[in-house]
């Protein structure tokens, strides 16, 4: 410390002073606990202002199906589902793609071909999302219901979650959506984290005779995997709460989807389409309540996220 | 995108006409009170609201609905007063109502009239008033290729088999309940399946469209009910009327509902829907208009809940709402309660002759008459702002 403190006072010749690190030191600490302090408001609006429609349904808010804002019944469960079910497919689609792209920008293109792609993946996050959501109305959803959608469920249709008809609006074009949507942060993170692995792990497997494919699969993917899960993570973060893309694809209809292909509903987009209208009282609050819901759900998800890295890779993991 | 650029051109065009109405002022009609703003006020007959001269600054928030006609009214209406700027915020009526209870809010607006419980909801002591200001009309639009391949484009339909289709009783395009009020292409009409979509946002257009379906239909009256955002027993929702329009036109065999503007904008068909004396009408401002004026005399005294759904006339269009400003009838801030009186004022007899070159329907001559008598009743501090 003393040492340094000299070197920098000779660099700039003048005076070491104390100063400028306790204003650096006091105020990036405030403005760490005003996230914090953000939070917990945020958390407690959630619940001041929810109290009415959960006094009133209790448990049963979340697990009622009827949504009826005229005879005043309010049940989560489809919105709750529809959260679930379209990130879950976002995420089965996205982990497998995002991850095969970042070993192959990391490990196997050459640089001529990796800069420019990297870019290229890293400006879909620049999209905006009513922009994925306009696309996916007008060109991924009629191309999905007449391709894919049509191919599944002639072949696989006889399995209920399966079931036609395509429509091109529903659960599955909204997880489509959603893994285009994640694809650029899982694929930076895990990049960044592959990247990261140290070529002394890398030159011993070589050393010892192993393929590419041997080298990545067990020094360089186990070497990253808690980064890699924490870069899944952050995309199922943003799957669950992205609101736009998801509301203009995803048919908007609160029901329990028997099929892979029914249109549903999300927290989320119920939330942004409704609150303006909705009147004050009970459906506001069922709507308020809705978010704390959203809220819990992230959460939960989160610190099983965290629980998990720490399982792989120790408490000093991070993701 | 192109339901944007094209009200983008309406509202150029209508700034046009603003530009027109401002050079040629014989051409105004309505009644002559208006006058010209920036002249000396008229001496004798009716007296108008006079304008503060010092800078004034009003705040509204709701509708989406009327939100091209008031940007209208407040950009004319600024050319004349410069220091009167009207701010308004298309946040949704339900937004409108929430505003003007917080009291965040110069004036709200609302497609729906405030209901009971809203009005209950209000702080202590204020009064809330509900003055019209424009109609709108609600379309049934589809898209529908014939048995032939060719598109339909002109369909019939009445309460009953509207009320079918959105309670998923009818199906199929061919059903017979539409093949017998379409006798001249019931052989054309296919089997396909009809695809309903609907509004996935709470809405006045929805309230509308579902008071008239619980007005014909007693089992959607039972089963689902009207207001902004019901239960809908069938189909997908999509946000917006764009997001209805949009829905629609993607794909065969859809129907939905939409404000009339955005029916001609996206150019989709829409329906003639059989009105109360049993005739056939395609939506349209003047059908609009003759409804407001076949149920003037069953205007109600607080203005709320104006029945022109269903109402009689043979030029009627069924499915019409009126949309409201909402003001304190008490106004705290004296300046502010005389810009925003005066600008009323403006609005409810110039401002008229705007709505028919953007797809509004004005408000009937006797109706218009109530409104602006409706101003009087606005005090500061106890006394009227503009006395009788």
């Amino acid at each position: 410390m003393t040492s340094a403190t000299v070197t920098a006072a000779a660099r700039f010749g003048r005076a070491a002073s104390r100063v400028p690190d306790v204003v650096f030191r006091s105020g990036s600490g405030v403005l760490a606990w005003v996230a914090v302090g953000i939070l917990g408001l945020l958390a407690a609006l959630l619940v001041a202002n929810s109290g009415q429609a959960l006094a009133k349904f209790g448990i049963s808010f979340l697990t009622g199906t009827t949504w009826d804002p005229i005879a005043g019944i309010y049940g989560a469960l489809p919105f709750i589902i529809g959260t679930i079910a379209s990130s879950f497919i976002a995420i089965v689609l996205a982990t497998p793609i995002g991850l095969l792209t970042a070993i192959f920008l990391a490990e196997l293109a050459p640089r001529r071909v990796a800069i420019p792609l990297t870019f290229t993946i890293e400006l879909l996050a620049a999209i905006p999302s009513v922009v994925f959501g306009l696309w996916g109305v007008f060109v991924l959803g009629p191309f999905l219901s007449r391709t894919v959608e049509a191919w599944v469920v002639d072949t696989l249709g006889w399995i209920p979650i399966f079931a036609g008809p395509p429509f091109g609006v529903g659960l599955f074009t909204a997880g489509v959506i959603l893994t285009l949507m994640i694809l650029p942060t899982i694929v930076a993170i895990s990049r960044d984290m592959i990247t990261a692995v140290p070529d002394s792990q890398r030159e011993a497997m070589l050393a010892l005779g192993a393929t590419r494919w041997e080298m990545i699969t067990n020094a360089v993917l186990p070497y990253a995997r808690s980064g890699i899960i924490g870069a899944v993570i952050l995309g199922l973060g943003r799957a669950l709460g992205e609101t736009m893309a998801v509301t203009m694809v995803i048919g908007n209809r609160p029901q329990i989807p028997q099929s892979i292909f029914d249109s549903s509903q999300t927290i989320a987009s119920q939330i942004a389409t409704t609150f303006n209208e909705a009147s004050i009282g009970l459906q506001t609050s069922a709507l308020i309540s809705l978010g704390l819901v959203l809220l819990v759900i992230t959460m939960t998800l989160n610190v099983i996220a965290r629980l998990l890295v720490w399982r792989v890779a120790g408490p000093q993991g991070t993701s | 995108m192109t339901n944007r650029a094209s009200r983008l051109a309406s509202l150029a065009f209508g700034a046009i006409v603003v530009i027109a109405g401002c050079t040629s002022p014989g051409a105004t009609t309505g009644p002559t009170t208006g006058g010209q703003a920036s002249g000396p006020p008229a001496s004798g007959g009716m007296s108008q609201p006079q304008v503060p001269s010092g800078n004034v600054t009003l705040s509204g928030a709701g509708a989406t609905f009327p939100a091209l006609l008031y940007q209208v009214w407040i950009e004319k209406f600024g050319e004349a007063h410069s220091n009167v700027t009207v701010d308004y915020q298309a946040i949704g009526s339900g937004g409108g109502i929430k505003a003007i209870t917080q009291q965040t809010v110069d004036f709200g607006a609302s497609d729906a009239a405030m209901k009971d419980e809203e009005i209950a909801a209000l702080p202590a002591g204020t009064k809330i008033l509900h003055v019209p200001t424009a109609l709108g009309a609600v379309v049934v639009i589809f898209n529908l290729a014939g048995a032939d391949g060719s598109a339909i484009k002109k369909l019939n339909l009445d309460g009953d088999t509207i009320a079918g289709v959105f309670l998923g009783k009818i199906t199929t395009w061919n059903d017979p309940a539409i093949a017998a009020l379409n006798a001249d292409v019931a052989s054309n009409l296919p089997a396909t399946p009809i695809k309903v979509i609907h509004r996935s946002d709470g809405s006045g257009t929805t309230n509308a469209f579902t008071t008239y379906l619980a007005t014909v239909s007693s089992e959607w009256k039972d089963s689902v009910g009207a207001g902004k955002e019901v239960n809908w027993p069938t189909g997908d929702g999509a946000p917006g009327n764009d997001g209805v329009s949009g829905g629609v036109k993607t794909a065969d065999g859809r129907i939905g509902y939409v404000e009339l503007q955005y029916a001609v904008v996206s150019g989709l068909s829409s329906a003639a829907v059989k009105n109360a004396n049993g005739k056939f009408v395609a939506g349209s401002s003047a059908g609009v208009t003759a409804a407001a004026e076949g149920a003037v005399d069953a205007f109600p005294d607080d203005f709320r809940a104006a029945p022109i759904i269903n109402g009689p006339g043979d030029d009627t269009y069924p499915i019409a709402a009126y949309t409201y400003l909402l003001l304190y009838q008490d106004q705290t801030d004296a300046t502010k309660g005389q810009a925003l009186t005066a600008f009323l004022h403006w609005a409810l007899t110039d401002g008229q002759s705007e709505e028919k070159a953007i797809g509004y329907a004005p408000l009937p001559a006797p109706i218009q008459q109530k409104a602006l008598e409706e101003l009087h009743r606005i005090t500061t501090g106890g006394s009227p702002i503009w006395p009788m």
